[in-house]
Order: C-alpha cells, then sequence, then structure tokens
C-alpha cells in the first residue's frame, strides 16, 4: 500500500487483486487470470509487454527483412497452390496467346498460368519476387548498419553468424526460387550452377551427377528437388534461424546509440505495448503495401517474354538476379586461368571465383567479430553502439567492401555498359579488373580520412539552431537562440521505468491521450 | 492488497509504481494531438478505401494494375496511420528498462565445467573399449548416410563428359531435325544444329556457320573439317557451359553472351578474348554423294566446360 504513495487504489483494481469472484471482475483481468492459471502468463507476459524498444531508423532495417519473408511465405504458400514442379514437357493452351501451341515444360506453363489465368496472381506472383528481392537487399543493409555500428560485438557475435547464415540460406534459396519458373534465363543460371560445380576439383563432376541426376539438363529430377528445398527445407531452417535470431535479441535486450540517460546497462525507447506493437503492426503493413504496388505496377522477371527453356538457347544481356551479381562479375572479369597437366584439369577460371571466392568471403564474415576483437584487443561487453565516424579504422573497412562488392556488381553488366558507351568490351574488362583491386584501395583511405576530420569538427551533424536577432527599441541588438525543435537531444526527457500503473481514472482526460491509445492501467506484479 | 513496486523495487527505491495522466512520458509526442488524429482517421480510412476498391476491382473481373494500385494504396495507408498512432499519439516515453545480467557466478560455470569433464572422464576411463566403438559408428554412419543423401540421387560421371552423340556419318539436322544440305546456307549463315536424332540435347549442340573458304585458316590436322566453308564448333562454351549464341557475322566471331568470351570462328574457334580457356572444340564435317552435312567422327575432345577427369 505504501509503495502507491497518496494515490488511493481504486475499485477496479481492488477488485482485481482480490480475484475472490464475488465482486464482478474486469473480463481482461478474467482472460488473464485464465491463461495465467494454466500457463503462468501474468508475469513473464507483464515483462514482455514492457519490453523496451530504442528508437533509431536504423533498426528498422532488420524488420523490412522480416516481414518480408513474412511476406514470401504467405505469397509462397498461395504460389505453391498453382505451381507444378515439373519438367514434364506439356502444350501451352493458357490464357497468354503467344505462346498457343508451343511445347514447353509443366512448370513454366503453370507459372505462365498464375500469370495469366488466375485471378491476382500476376500480383502476387511478382509480389513475390519482389519480395524476394527486397529481402535480401534489406538483410544486406541491415548487416551494414549492424557493421558500421558494431553491434556483432561481444555477446553478440552469435547473432552475428547467425544472421550471416541467414543471409547465405537467403541467396541459396532467392536462387533456387528463381530457377523453378523453367524460362530461359533461369535455366541458364542453373546451366552456370552444373559448371560451378563440375569446376571442383575430384568431386565436381559426381556432384554434378548427383544433383541433376545425371549429365546436364540432367533427367528432368532437378525442378523437383529445387523445388522441395525451396518451399520446405530451407524455409524451415531459416525459420528456425529467425527464430533464434529474435529469441537471441530478446535474452541479450537491444543495443541503442548513446543518448540522454542510455548507459551500458539500460535500454531505453518504447515498450512493446502500446507503442512499439502499433508502429511495428503498421510497418508491416506499408511494407506489404509497397511489395503489392510494386507486384501490380513493375513489372519483374516476365517469363513469357523470355521463353521456355532450352538448352541450347540463349539471350542478350544474361544477367542474374542483383544479389548474385557481385559472383557473376567476379566470373567475368577473372582471367582464363585453366590449370591442365597431370592428366587432370583445375578450371580456375571458374573454381576461383565461383565457390573459392564466396567461400572466402563468407569465412571472412564470419570471423569478422572475432578478428575484430583480436585485432583491438578489445574483449569487453559492449551494449552502446558505435557512431562510424568515431571508428575510421573499421568504418574504412567496411566502406571498401562495399566498394569491393560494388564495383564486382557493376562488372556483371559488362556487356552492357560497353554497348551504352560505345567502348571495346575489352577495354571495360579491364577496367574493371584494376578496379575491382583500387576502387577498395581509394574508398578504403577517403573513408578513413573523412572519419578522422569528422571526429575533429564539432558539433558536425547536429542540428542547427537558428538564431534569433532582436532589436530593442533603443536600437541595440541582442542575439538569442531560438527554441528547441523536437527530436533535439537536450529535449528529450530523462528515461523512467515503464509504470505499473496509469492513474486514468475521475481524471480530466489530457487533450490527445485518448483511451483508446492503449494507455490502461496494466497491472504488474 | 498486494504490493505493487517498480521495477528496480529490489533495492529500496521504488521509482514509479504510478504514473499520471498527465507525466510527460505519457504525453502524445505530437505537438497538435488533435491534428495528429485526423491525419491518423484520414490515413486509416484510405486503407479502408483501399481494401474495399480492391474487393470491388476483384469482384469485376481484376485488373493487375489496377489491383496494384488500390490494395497497394491500402495496406500502405492503413499501415501508415497505425504507425503514425504508435509514434505520434501513444505514450511518448522515454522508458528505460535495465538489463539483467544472464552471467552465472564464478562458480557455477566451474560446477558446470566440472559436470561436463569429469562425468566424461567418469565414463570414458571405465568404458574407454565402447567410447571408441561409439566414435567408429558415429563414423561409419556419417559415411553412409551419403550414399542414400547423394548417390542414390544420380548415376556416376563415368565416360559421360567425355563423349557426345555426335558420331561418324551423323546427319547434321537443325532445330527441327531437317538435314542441311550444302546449298542450304549461304556465305556468312550461322544454324544451331544437332546430330539426327539428338535435336535439342545440351551436350550435342553445336553452331554451324558458313565462311568463305579464301578466309579460313586451317589449323594443322584440320584440313577437310571445313568443306564448302562449312565449319561446326560445340556451341558450349568452355569456360561455363553456356550456348556460345551470338554470331557477329562482320568479324565471324562468335560470343558467349554470359561471360562475353569471344572465340574467332575463322581460325578454329579459338579464344580471342574474355575467360575462357580453351577454343571451342570443332566438329569435322564432310558431305556425302546427295549433298548433305555429315559429321566425319565425333568431337576429339570433351565438349563445354574444364572438370578434374579432364585431361
Amino acid at each position: 500500500m505504501t509503495t502507491l504513495g497518496n494515490r488511493p487504489a481504486r475499485g477496479l483494481r481492488q477488485r482485481g487483486t482480490q480475484g475472490n469472484g464475488k465482486v464482478k471482475a474486469d473480463p481482461v483481468e478474467a482472460g488473464v487470470r485464465w491463461l495465467d492459471v494454466r500457463l503462468g502468463v501474468a508475469k513473464g507476459g507483464r515483462v514482455f509487454l514492457d519490453k523496451i524498444f530504442p528508437d533509431h531508423w536504423s533498426f528498422l532495417l532488420g524488420e523490412i527483412a522480416l516481414y518480408s519473408f513474412v511476406i514470401l511465405i504467405v505469397t509462397g504458400i498461395w504460389l505453391s497452390l498453382f505451381f507444378n514442379a515439373s519438367t514434364a514437357e506439356v502444350i501451352y493452351h493458357g490464357a497468354y496467346a503467344p505462346l498457343r501451341g508451343v511445347k514447353v515444360s509443366a512448370a513454366y506453363a503453370s507459372t505462365i498460368d498464375i500469370s495469366f489465368g488466375v485471378r491476382s496472381g500476376m500480383v502476387i506472383r511478382q509480389m513475390h519476387h519482389w519480395a524476394a528481392d527486397v529481402v535480401l537487399g534489406s538483410i544486406a543493409v541491415h548487416m551494414c548498419r549492424v557493421f558500421f555500428t558494431g553491434a556483432y560485438r561481444k555477446p553478440r557475435e552469435a547473432n552475428w553468424i547467425i544472421g550471416v547464415t541467414l543471409l547465405t540460406l537467403g541467396l541459396a534459396n532467392g536462387f533456387i526460387g528463381y530457377s523453378l519458373p523453367d524460362d530461359l534465363v533461369s535455366g541458364t543460371g542453373i546451366r552456370l550452377v552444373f559448371s560451378f560445380l563440375l569446376s571442383m576439383p575430384v568431386v565436381g563432376s559426381y556432384l554434378g551427377f548427383f544433383i541433376f541426376g545425371g549429365n546436364y539438363p540432367g533427367d528432368g529430377s532437378l525442378i523437383p528437388r529445387f523445388f522441395i528445398l525451396h518451399v520446405l527445407v530451407l524455409p524451415l531452417v531459416i525459420l528456425g534461424l529467425i527464430t533464434a535470431h529474435l529469441t537471441l535479441l530478446v535474452r541479450q535486450k537491444h543495443t541503442q546509440f548513446p543518448g540522454k540517460g542510455r548507459t551500458e546497462h539500460n535500454v531505453v525507447g518504447t515498450p512493446m505495448y502500446p507503442a512499439f506493437i502499433a508502429k511495428t503492426t503498421g510497418y508491416l503493413f506499408m511494407i506489404a503495401g509497397v511489395l503489392w504496388a510494386l507486384g501490380g505496377l513493375v513489372q519483374i522477371n516476365p517469363i513469357w517474354q523470355f521463353g521456355p527453356y532450352a538448352p541450347y538457347k540463349i539471350s542478350y544481356a544474361v544477367q542474374p538476379d542483383w544479389y548474385m551479381g557481385w559472383l557473376d562479375g567476379a566470373l567475368r572479369i577473372m582471367p582464363s586461368w585453366e590449370f591442365a597437366s597431370f592428366g587432370h584439369t583445375i578450371p580456375f577460371e571458374v573454381f576461383l571465383p565461383a565457390i573459392v571466392f564466396p567461400g572466402i568471403c563468407f569465412g571472412v564474415f564470419y570471423a569478422w567479430p572475432f578478428l575484430e576483437a583480436w585485432l583491438t584487443g578489445d574483449r569487453a561487453d559492449h551494449n552502446l553502439l558505435d557512431r562510424p565516424r568515431d571508428k575510421p579504422r573499421r568504418t574504412a573497412l567496411g566502406a571498401a567492401a562495399l566498394a569491393f562488392f560494388f564495383t564486382l556488381f557493376s562488372a556483371s553488366s559488362t556487356d552492357v555498359l560497353a554497348n551504352f558507351f560505345q567502348i571495346s568490351l575489352n577495354s571495360v574488362l579491364w577496367f574493371f579488373r584494376f578496379a575491382t583491386v583500387l576502387v577498395p584501395v581509394v574508398v578504403f583511405f577517403v573513408t578513413w580520412r573523412l572519419c578522422l576530420d569528422l571526429a575533429l569538427t564539432p558539433h558536425s551533424g547536429k542540428r542547427k539552431r537558428t538564431n534569433v536577432v532582436t532589436r530593442s527599441a533603443t536600437g541595440e541588438y541582442a542575439t538569442t537562440p531560438s527554441d528547441d525543435r523536437p527530436g533535439d537531444g537536450h529535449h528529450e526527457l530523462e528515461p523512467t521505468p515503464v509504470p505499473v500503473f496509469i492513474d486514468v481514472g475521475d481524471r480530466a482526460e489530457p487533450v490527445g491521450a485518448d483511451l483508446g491509445s492503449g494507455v490502461r492501467r496494466i497491472p504488474r506484479r | 492488497m498486494t504490493t505493487t513496486t517498480g521495477r528496480d523495487g529490489g533495492d529500496g527505491t521504488v521509482r514509479s509504481p504510478v504514473a499520471a495522466f498527465d507525466d510527460p512520458h505519457m504525453q502524445p509526442y505530437a505537438r497538435h494531438p488533435e491534428r495528429a488524429e485526423r491525419v491518423v482517421a484520414v490515413c486509416l480510412l484510405f486503407g479502408v478505401l483501399g481494401f474495399v476498391g480492391y474487393g470491388i476491382c476483384f469482384w469485376v473481373g481484376g485488373q493487375t494494375q489496377a489491383e496494384g494500385a488500390l490494395l497497394g494504396i491500402g495496406l500502405f495507408g492503413f499501415g501508415f496511420g497505425l504507425s503514425a498512432w504508435g509514434k505520434y499519439l501513444m505514450p511518448r516515453g522515454p522508458f528505460s528498462e535495465e538489463r539483467h545480467s544472464y552471467v552465472s557466478s564464478q562458480a557455477e560455470v566451474e560446477a558446470m565445467t566440472a559436470a561436463v569433464v569429469d562425468r566424461g572422464k567418469m565414463v570414458f576411463r571405465r568404458r574407454g573399449i565402447l567410447g571408441g566403438i561409439l566414435g567408429l559408428g558415429a563414423a561409419a554412419f556419417g559415411v553412409v548416410l551419403t550414399f542414400p543423401l547423394l548417390r542414390s540421387l544420380g548415376p556416376q560421371p563415368k565416360k559421360a563428359l567425355f563423349v557426345t552423340d555426335w558420331k561418324k556419318g551423323a546427319y547434321v539436322v537443325d532445330t527441327n531435325g531437317k538435314r542441311v544440305h550444302r546449298d542450304d546456307m549461304e556465305v556468312g549463315g550461322m544454324l544451331t544444329v544437332f546430330p539426327e536424332g539428338f535435336v535439342g540435347q545440351s551436350v550435342d549442340q553445336t553452331m554451324m556457320v558458313r565462311a568463305s573458304t579464301s578466309d579460313v585458316k586451317t589449323r594443322p590436322g584440320r584440313d577437310t573439317w571445313g568443306p564448302d566453308g562449312y565449319l561446326a564448333y560445340s556451341k558450349l562454351c568452355t569456360h561455363a557451359g553456356c550456348p556460345v549464341g551470338l554470331y557477329m557475322e562482320q568479324t565471324q566471331q562468335l560470343l558467349c553472351p554470359c561471360h562475353q568470351s569471344l572465340f574467332d570462328v575463322l581460325d578454329g574457334g579459338t579464344q580471342v578474348f574474355g575467360p575462357a580457356p580453351r577454343p571451342l572444340p570443332q566438329l569435322p564435317l564432310y558431305i556425302d554423294e546427295a549433298g548433305f552435312l555429315r559429321a566425319q567422327k565425333g568431337y576429339d575432345e570433351p565438349v563445354g566446360p574444364g572438370f578434374w577427369e579432364r585431361s
């Protein structure tokens, strides 16, 4: 009682805590009690409702990935109701006139049917493809955020590793899904995968033959195999890892940027209920809205224009989905260093860029938190994030890595660039061979220098405040800074714990904070 | 009545058991909550209108762009309204929560270590032979597991990568299965061909061009391979196996559209540029008495990209 101070405990609360059934109980409390008696949810649930989510726009990047994945699952289940994962040859008789009478695979025909013969099918199919591109993009950007702010440092190395694994699996499943429609462009991608497998010393041809069910293009079992990987195996693993990712996040709590009242030992922000739930649910809807609109308005992967796959056909400007571009670029700029001796061949021109290179990249990603701790000797726990400019070496290294991948990505369009600028393919190729090495080095030093210079500039990056000049009656001029603007650091209140009860009883309701906003009494003990 | 305490009630400092409704932390973030409320209401209404609009659009037959716009606007408006409600009209905080350390004490760490190590030692010291067999079994199981997981999936490569269906005397046919006659192609013409009976087979795909005989640089040992200027090369790129599909008639070069390897048709299919390590294998042709193009023999080397067993 004493802790309630001068505020008298009022009717409802007393009724609730007595809970003897004699007084008519609050229906919400009755529900909570029903669950609590069976599952014991009240204590933990209350803590969960209070869970604090720090506010920063960059923390939403991972949410884009999460919600796009949710949309992938939902649209993917819907698509699987129509898709026929078979390479059996059928004659197309559907709604798309130009293809009628053409011999195509069942997979291709059913994908065309989803697009033209099923209501809203085109939108949902394209939404699925867009969501796949967005999920990988947002994982990449989220990973950059985590890298540049040092969020992967102790104790969060495990979550970084899970995240890198999610990226790998996402890339794999994106590629596999892209291959399922059995169109001309994706078929070329599958052909490349067979060659990548072949390039591996000793085991290559065996792996290729086993996975494809024979020499390329195999015995037709690849599409069904890809299908079960795409819709069951990989999504299950990804789902499990996302669960682990979020469980670790809850257990270790969020990182936060330094600021008023924020320390290594607390988390400052918005509680789960009501504000965060509202914001994040709204965010889910917004992402769904953007993806749906993209699906309806912006064409992606028009397989009816590419045509069905035939091993001897190919189109101009063959390029994979964007997230595979860096590997394609690496393949293009690699010199033809085939090793052939002692009765064996190692096609390094494929093996290095397609197998070894991504292996090294992901190896470095996995090892990075430990590498950094080893290089800097920093083995302390970190819950407060770094501002990128305050860590010039890490930031420069990250920027150089981004520049490296972006140059490789650009190199996957050598032919298009040569055509567009009317220069020889040879020059473009040699440009990229040098650029891949030089651009990251330049970017490293420029970024490093910028970070050091910014560190010497106090108040840089803070919002400028207007000075108001007033002239008095006597003609004197005086300068006063203008009022604070919302969001200015010093304008923030001192953070407080989430209140146990909020007194919403007989008081006049303050403007704007209505009961509907969810601020009701939230019993906790 | 149970005592209600704040988060850190344990140390006796009860901070905020009951919040006043007019506590600034409870106030909306928006400076003008009525305005914010109106904006939220409009956004949510956009959502409702978008949902209904999509429903009507679907009902009357559907149209991809209209569906995309209507439900897109609906979902976005609905979400924006909800997010804005959460951001501008719900308690702004900031609120804080303590990080409770989940790290165990030194004694607990030692106890855990001891439990793992000592019990393990106890088991394996006494029963080392069982441990050995256990390890052997695990290894054996791991190996045999790859049999169904990998080996069952497909055949062994054997010689499949070394052979094609081009045999001695095989008729050259186009993609429709029609035999190619010596008069069928003009100089500068290009055709994708297969051995008769194997149209569409990936390994057999062959690019046949007709060049002016005076331009052809004949490689040693290939004097008879290109009768009447008909030159046939495997269409599988020696880099990564894409069909070398772009024939540039002016320079008489073949370009692979995947990674831009360039091959010289007139000079035995040698690679001019790009990542391809080897020339395109050439198919020896002859023209029979009836004037049809046929293969003298199969390819004399494996077609397509490199692999370990290739010498």
